[in-house]
């Protein structure tokens, strides 16, 4: 079941708070964070996030596109591995 | 020979089945599309009229059905935007796995296709073995 509209999309506090500030003082630098569940709304466009995968930092620079969706989606938590030689021309793909 | 909205052509079956191979017309819409043209769904398409026909045409350009080309348009343009935003599903989509959190250590094999037996592929600047 989907989450109810009267409640407006899900964004963790902490998280909106580093948004409101970087927003304030026209700052380019990436917001860390963890909160792979926040959703992106609107006011996010045109920020950089750099978003946890349980081991590093992946940067994610937010488009329009990209709104309703969650960070956790543009942060892949697990490595695509692929069967035989990992040559270059399979790597190419 | 009965053609529906450009290039349907399914002769001998009943009207309600024959407007299900309208890529977009399902069992509902054809239902739906019938009850708004007011023809009885049990003729075959064959023996459908003229006047019969331009109704069930009309009842489906006024019914705002996204239908053929625009639907297959449609459906290329949500997976390219997926796809363009680099998402877990966009992702999956490229690779062709399952996009919803099927397995797949076993089973996927609509996504995948057929099985691909990999044998062992030494990479070139593997050491050789001993053996």
């Amino acid at each position: 079941m989907g989450r109810s509209i009267k409640k407006g999309p899900f964004i963790d506090g902490h998280l909106l708070e580093k948004i409101t500030k970087a927003k304030a003082t026209m700052s380019k630098t990436p917001i860390k964070t963890w909160s792979r569940r926040s959703m992106i709304t609107p006011d996010f466009v045109g920020l950089t996030f750099t978003v946890h995968n349980g081991k590093v930092f992946n940067p994610v620079f937010v488009t329009e596109n990209m709104v309703g969706h969650r960070l956790g989606e543009f942060s892949p938590t697990r490595t695509f591995k692929k069967h035989g030689a990992h040559t270059a021309k399979a790597e190419a793909k | 020979m009965a053609r529906i909205i450009g290039v349907e052509v399914p002769p001998n079956k009943r009207i309600d089945i024959a407007l299900r191979y309208i890529y977009g017309i399902g069992p509902t819409n054809a239902k739906e599309v019938l009850v708004k043209a007011k023809i009885d769904p049990s003729i075959r398409a064959k023996d459908l009229t003229e006047q019969q026909l331009s109704q069930i045409v009309h009842a489906i350009q006024d019914g705002k059905y996204v239908i053929e080309g625009d639907l297959r348009r449609e459906i290329g343009m949500n997976l390219k935007r997926l796809q363009g935003i680099k998402c877990y599903r966009g992702i999956r989509h490229l690779r062709g796995l399952p996009v919803r959190g099927q397995r797949t250590q076993t089973n996927a094999r609509t996504r995948k296709g057929p099985r691909k037996t990999v044998g062992v592929v030494r990479s070139p600047t593997a050491k050789t073995g001993i053996h």
